[in-house]
């Protein structure tokens, strides 16, 4: 289920499109064209279990789109630089390891940046259906809740050391999700944290 | 929007940076510092609100110079907020700050194809920095004591003594946490703020009144500014947030600390003179206040005195 959206402060001629898929088979063969740089596969091929939430992936399109407006892009394109935008460090090898598809991904979210009109909903809708072997799933916050790998997100961001350390017993307890409030309160404290490490990336 | 050659010099445009010149609806200009412009904006759709902060690059400086200074400062501010807002992850803490969205340290950095009036308003060739900031709900605690000095003296009314007495005990309340929250941010955050001031010092109402009161901070100014009675006392729960890091600096020294609450204590008492006196037993001394926040503060406050005695500046050079 393709959806597409309007990044606020974009340009009005940029679309962004997303898609989610779960039980993809064939991620092997999609890593493989982009490494093949088939122009085709003009795509950010995101490991769905890396994304927090719809605003960590939005977030990292934001910085990408504006970024190549500006014609400052580190990476080759506005896909690869959307993976890149996910990263706290300026390793671009490591961000694509970390969050870009791999052989063994299985939840998959797919990200185009469309700048001409060329490429509409359907075309990006239909490339996808016959490419992408996986179940759809809406791109929204209650899917990502299922996918996020939140340990490795942690990992990732090297944020794991952070919630314990001066109340062990007590945050023990809520990190297992005492009541729901509070787990809610902490993944948006998390993504609070790794949306200022994205925003950070890049200055010396 | 008219060229800027078109318009006397004096008269330019406020400074927006590129991409937020193309936003729809356009940002709001809520207040304008030495330094910075803050608008109020949004975040990735419309309907999540964000505080913008654009710093135009100053043309009296030297180019090269002034890139570094606006990108240096804009970093700190956005790293202090960064650390800060790591520590709520910590369910007893006690210092809340608004949360980084995005940054731009240089806005002029490998632009191509882009018109000058894209670049910015001013069309220079510094473009300027910006940081997105999360949107703080609510007022600042320099507007919620104006009002509760208004709604003390309101005329025609005589406020019973014993609701006097609750209403003091409240704002006491509230100057005691503020203390809390200063010292949290000085132990566990290892953060000086630099700039202490009850306009610093916000307020955010509760979740579930925050549309009402949101919508209602935004003609607040203007009640404060008429002067408007007011019947009933403001309401002084919530969250503290402090906000305005753009002075802020990473210190653990009890001296960068004192100076802080000597900051503090002289624009409190110089903004509400009537709760001045409250200000050293409440905010400093009292154990739910700085004193009790963290195992250093008693060294902190003996240093405080000695501020006091000499002011701000500990060497005088400069």
């Amino acid at each position: 289920m393709v959806q597409s959206i309007h990044l606020a402060h974009t340009p009005a001629n940029v679309t962004l499109y997303v898609a989610v898929y779960r039980e993809v088979e064939n991620a092997a063969f999609l890593k493989q064209q982009l490494l093949a740089g088939n122009a085709e596969f003009e795509y950010a091929f995101i490991d769905a279990s890396m994304i927090l939430s719809t605003k960590h992936a939005l977030a990292a399109a934001f910085r990408a789109i504006n970024d190549s407006i500006n014609e400052r892009l580190k990476s080759r394109n506005v896909h690869s630089e959307i993976v890149f935008c996910l990263s706290p460090n300026n390793n671009i090898g490591e961000a694509f390891r970390r969050y870009g598809v791999s052989e063994t991904t299985k939840d998959l979210l797919v990200m185009k940046v469309a700048t001409t009109p060329d490429v509409t909903f359907e075309s990006v809708s239909a490339h996808l259906s016959t490419h992408v072997q996986g179940k759809e799933y809406p791109f929204d916050d209650s899917t990502f809740h299922e996918t996020a790998d939140v340990d490795r997100i942690r990992k990732a961001y090297k944020l794991s050391s952070l919630a314990p350390k001066s109340a062990p017993a007590k945050s023990a307890k809520v990190l297992n999700g005492v009541t729901n409030g509070e787990k809610v309160d902490l993944t948006k404290n998390l993504e609070v944290q790794i949306l200022g490490l994205m925003a950070i990336r890049g200055a010396t | 929007m008219t060229s800027p050659t078109n318009t006397p010099p004096r008269e330019k445009e406020h400074f927006l940076p590129y991409p937020f010149t193309e936003t729809q609806p356009p940002p709001e200009l809520i207040t304008q510092g030495a330094e910075a412009l803050l608008y109020r904006t949004h975040f990735l759709t419309p309907s999540t609100p964000a505080a913008l902060k654009a710093r135009p690059s100053k043309p009296y400086r030297h180019p090269t110079l002034d890139a570094r200074l606006t990108k240096q400062r804009v970093l700190a501010e956005a790293r202090v907020l960064v650390k800060l807002s790591a520590l709520a992850s910590d369910p007893a803490n006690e210092v809340k700050v608004p949360a980084v969205l995005s940054l731009e340290w240089d806005a002029s950095r490998k632009v191509k194809g882009l018109t000058g009036e894209q670049r910015g308003a001013r069309g220079t060739p510094g473009g300027g920095a910006w940081l997105l900031m999360e949107w703080i709900d609510g007022k600042s605690v320099k507007d919620l004591l104006r009002e509760w000095d208004l709604w003390l003296k309101e005329p025609g009314s005589t406020v019973p003594a014993d609701e006097v007495e609750a209403q003091e005990e409240a704002v006491k309340k509230l100057l005691r946490r503020i203390g809390r929250a200063v010292g949290a941010m000085h132990s566990k955050g290892a953060v000086v703020h630099g700039d202490l001031t009850s306009s610093n010092i916000m307020l955010r109402p509760p979740t579930n009144t925050s549309v009402q009161n949101g919508s209602a901070a935004m003609t607040d100014n203007e009640n404060a500014k008429t002067e408007r009675k007011l019947a009933v006392p403001p309401n002084l729960d919530g969250e503290i947030v402090l906000i305005d890091f753009g002075l802020a600096t990473q210190s653990v020294q009890d001296e960068d600390r004192a100076v802080d609450l000597y900051v503090l204590e002289r624009a409190f008492g110089s903004t509400h003179p009537r709760q001045e006196a409250w200000f050293d037993a409440e905010v400093l001394q009292s154990q739910d206040g700085y004193r009790g926040s963290f195992k250093g503060s008693n060294i902190v406050l003996k240093r405080l005195e000695d501020v006091r005695m000499r002011g701000r500046k500990k060497s005088m050079i400069g």
